[in-house]
């Protein structure tokens, strides 16, 4: 069942002979007298998935690209099986991500049947936001909250499932499955409803909505082990290959198309790959040798940096995440 | 898995393949930890994240170089769980924070919850979905005060009323009291007996020191009196409950038909409790119709079992009516109770006081209904767990309650099922989460056929059209004949007088216009008399009393 999945998209050829290794099932069938985490982590997200389409009148998948979301959308596909996926993805399109990004994303929703919306903010585009100009900060500000506040109105959108887990970072611990904005689209911790068993409270008043995080309990390990369980594609960035990338304020930055180099940067030949995909100019890579699904895993095992290590805006400030969550951001 | 053909490479592949699958077959345990302010909570989850290698470099870095150090060593591990800014600045946790480690065991989820008073609902929300309870108990505060403080038992009462399937004490700060086993014991033997009035079945008690580590990962070479495990290793190896949930009579709530073409009709739901089978004689609540499993469908391929807590698709054999907020349950096997009345513990979450008479939407596994409370039979101390009078519910309040609802639910008691029991309480106007309930058994409904509610009011919500429409609602399911006033024909001059005829028939009068004019107003109060409000709250008690005084 891997052949087609795992080869329009997935890692070079003789790499994907071996993540096509078992098991090969799936989740379901792996233990049938004792329950795995990643058995008792998917019926709990595919509950979720069910509660929100069951109770919100327009919901809508905010989708990233990134592994987090490729899980997230097994996850949807398997919830309405036999049925497709009842609601339409959402793609923020910063102009800035990777070209293979949206290579994947194009050819694998359309392989899968997806619906799905790109939205860019293109008054900012036009006007040149870029993270030089207007600093990290401000350059989300404008082209990732703003853009996807916009393009929730303008759908109509009274829930959004997001791939956010609770793992990532400080203020996130705290995030419930079922995130209350405002009518304006904020966040406030304070003022978040109780959650408890697996009772969420949908209820809205015009304008407000709701974030729906159906992978909260999920830890960045177990998302690899998902991927690697279910042979589910991701970017091909994920995987260690020589690619051309400079060092830039400590950091490896890939050299992509229409990047400005700075007069002592030379870019070279690096074996490295991503953790996190974000936006090419923010993103940075690491030194690996990993290859496959589980070289990734091992590599993980023996980590000792989290993930958002290399995303610029988590660093601004203690607390930037907090901040950025409260204006609306994800 | 071992029986399919492995593409294998090297002998390190290999090996490292055995540990990737070994990390596939690891369990999930939930716990929560309740402390207070000093009883050393966060240090004692930090602790456990540091000594099983679960923070990473820049995170440690990261604390090390905090302003912030109130440990009085070289980094304080409490800072690794304090999330959000306030916090980190008033150096308390004030909400529910949720984090996750691993060991080649299991993996963990940890619902880390405040411990004062004024949180109890923080820690029966992260109680309701917990395996194991950790109280913490500190023991140099019980040697000053020569008994268990209030807060461990409030903690300790709170872990029974949700119903945790196991508890651990962790008695901190050992170190302190100089590794005394004389302290440990009285301590041991205080909570022991607390376990037992509180009914509590699974119980341990282990002598720790959050800031030495003592005990917490590793077992402590300064207690060698000790000969039980260490925390972790108790974490590691205490049972889990999935197997006693699948024994259990078949409990499937619908929780959407999922039907993508005309051939297929399928019923997406969780299997709350018991098992599903194809071939099995089902019966669909309310409208009681038998008919058999068809198929368990999936993603993954049809199943020949389902057990809790898998999410499946049933297909059935006959075309029923059945859709969500319905349920399946076993033809054979126990039936749920079925009624539009029961009493139930409820924990209250919200400024706004719960009173009699108050009509909330209660949502109840995958069904929504209309619930009023009759009457607050008792409120419990929480401190010394004994019953009290109570006329009405403060937030952080618990009390046993009876409820009216306007449809009937299909529950277990709480205590025989979480899943069942359990409900949250919804406010219908503001929406907000104002309650959890556990529910304790059906009571006897009311009279199918009772009079008509007597009195009327007239209720000026003040620009607030969707208030006006959840009140109106509210009081025609209690049974209220109620109107909305702000239809166009009716200019503002006719409105006193509109309001004077429907009290006279017993209806309610109900309006959000944003304004009224003086003269509009006075005319209203005569027409109204003393049923005339400006605030929900206070219209709904005047309507609840007078309910009362006609029984």
């Amino acid at each position: 069942m891997g052949s087609i999945r795992g080869s329009s998209c997935g890692p070079p050829r003789e790499i994907t002979l071996v993540i096509e290794s078992p098991p090969s099932e799936g989740i379901a069938k792996l233990h049938q007298e004792r329950l795995s985490h990643l058995q008792a982590l998917e019926a709990e997200s595919l509950y979720i998935l069910r509660e929100a389409v069951a109770e919100f009148a327009r919901p809508v998948m905010l989708y990233s690209i990134g592994k987090d979301s490729s899980v997230m959308l097994r996850l949807a596909q398997k919830a309405f099986y036999p049925g497709k996926i009842p609601f339409p993805l959402l793609h923020i399109d910063t102009s800035y991500k990777f070209p293979e990004m949206i290579t994947f994303r194009d050819t694998y929703t359309k392989e899968i049947g997806a619906d799905l919306i790109v939205h860019r903010n293109e008054a900012a585009i036009a006007d040149g936001a870029s993270p030089w100009k207007l600093g990290t900060q401000n350059c989300c500000g404008a082209l990732k909250t703003r853009s996807l506040l916009d393009a929730l109105e303008a759908g109509g959108f009274d829930a959004a499932f997001g791939g956010a887990r609770r793992d990532e970072e400080k203020s996130r611990a705290k995030e419930r499955v079922y995130s209350f904005r405002d009518a304006a689209g904020q966040w406030d911790p304070k003022n978040q409803r109780p959650e408890l068993w697996s009772l969420y409270n949908s209820r809205l008043r015009k304008g407000e909505s709701i974030r729906v995080f159906p992978l909260s309990n999920w830890t960045e390990l177990d998302i690899w082990l998902y991927l690697y369980a279910e042979q589910i594609p991701i970017v091909p960035l994920y995987y260690a290959e020589e690619r051309l990338a400079v060092i830039r304020g400590g950091a490896i930055t890939l050299v992509y198309e229409g990047m400005r180099l700075l007069p002592e940067e030379k870019p070279e030949l690096m074996k490295v790959r991503m953790r996190s995909l974000g936006c090419a100019p923010c993103t940075g890579a690491i030194r690996s040798d990993a290859e496959t699904l589980p070289q990734i895993i091992e590599e993980l095992i023996g980590f000792r940096r989290s993930e958002r290590e290399g995303r610029a805006i988590d660093h601004d400030e203690e607390g930037s995440m907090e901040l950025k969550k409260r204006e609306g951001y994800f | 898995m071992s029986t399919l053909p492995l593409v294998v490479d090297s002998p390190g592949e290999q090996r490292f393949r055995a540990f990737l699958d070994s990390h596939l077959e690891q369990e999930m345990l939930r716990f929560t930890t309740a402390g207070s302010v000093d009883d050393g909570k966060s240090t004692l989850i930090g602790r456990l994240l540091h000594d099983t290698k679960s923070v990473y470099e820049d995170q440690l870095a990261s604390i090390r170089a905090s302003r912030v150090n109130r440990s009085g060593g070289v980094m304080d591990l409490s800072l690794l769980t304090d999330g959000l800014k306030a916090e980190r600045e008033q150096g308390i946790t004030i909400d529910v924070a949720y984090r996750y480690f691993s060991t080649t065991k299991r993996k963990f989820i940890i619902a880390d919850t405040p411990g004062h008073e004024q949180y109890t609902r923080n820690m029966a929300t992260g109680a309701s979905t917990a395996d194991v309870a950790i109280v913490l108990i500190d023991a140099k505060a019980f040697m000053k005060l020569g008994q268990l403080l209030p807060q461990s038992r409030r903690h300790t009462y709170i872990a029974s009323l949700l119903r945790i399937p196991h508890v651990v004490a962790a008695v901190n700060k050992m170190d302190i009291v100089d590794y005394s086993e004389d302290v440990f014991d009285r301590i041991c033997a205080e909570f022991t007996e607390l376990a037992k009035q509180l009914g509590l079945k699974s119980v341990e008690v282990i002598p720790v020191s959050a800031l030495v580590g003592d005990n917490v990962v590793e077992r402590s070479a300064a207690m060698d009196w000790y000969a039980g495990p260490s925390l972790l290793e108790y974490l590691e190896t205490v049972p889990l409950t999935i197997s006693e949930a699948a024994a259990g009579p078949l409990r499937f709530p619908v929780q959407l038909v999922v039907r993508p073409n005309a051939e297929f009709r399928g019923f997406a739901g969780r299997v709350e409790r018991g098992e599903l089978h194809p071939g099995m004689r089902v019966r669909a609540l309310p409208s009681g119709r038998v008919t058999t499993v068809k198929k368990i469908v999936t993603y993954d391929g049809e199943l020949q079992v389902a057990s809790f807590p898998l999410s499946v698709t049933v297909e059935l054999e006959d075309e029923i009516d059945l859709s969500r907020g319905e349920m399946l349950v076993a033809e054979t096997q126990t039936a749920p109770q079925v009624s539009t009345a029961f009493r139930a513990m409820v924990v209250w979450m919200h400024e706004q006081p719960l009173v009699a008479g108050q009509t909330y939407l209660a949502k109840h596994t995958t069904r929504t209904v209309r619930a009023t409370v009759r009457r607050i039979r008792y409120g419990v101390d929480i401190q010394s767990t004994e019953h009290r009078e109570s006329s009405q519910l403060q937030m952080n309040d618990i009390a046993e309650v009876e409820f009216d609802t306007s449809l009937p639910l299909f529950f277990d008691a709480y205590t025989e099922n979480r899943e069942m029991g359990a409900l949250i309480l919804i406010d219908a106007v503001t929406n907000a989460t104002v309650g959890a309930g556990m529910i304790l058994a059906a009571v006897a409904a009311r009279e199918a056929n009772a009079s008509p509610a007597k009195g009327a009011a007239f209720i000026w919500l003040r620009g607030l059209p969707d208030a006006a429409v959840a009140m109106c609602e509210t009081l025609r399911a209690q049974g209220r004949a109620a109107v909305i006033v702000d239809d166009p024909l009716i200019p503002e001059g006719s409105l006193a007088g509109a309001v004077r005829a429907l009290q006279l028939a017993d209806v309610t009068a109900i309006s959000a216009r944003s304004e009224l004019g003086e003269t509009t107003i006075a005319a209203l109060r005569e027409a109204a008399g003393e049923a005339y409000f400006e605030a929900m709250d206070e219209a709904f008690s005047w309507l609840g009393s007078s309910m009362e005084e006609e029984k």
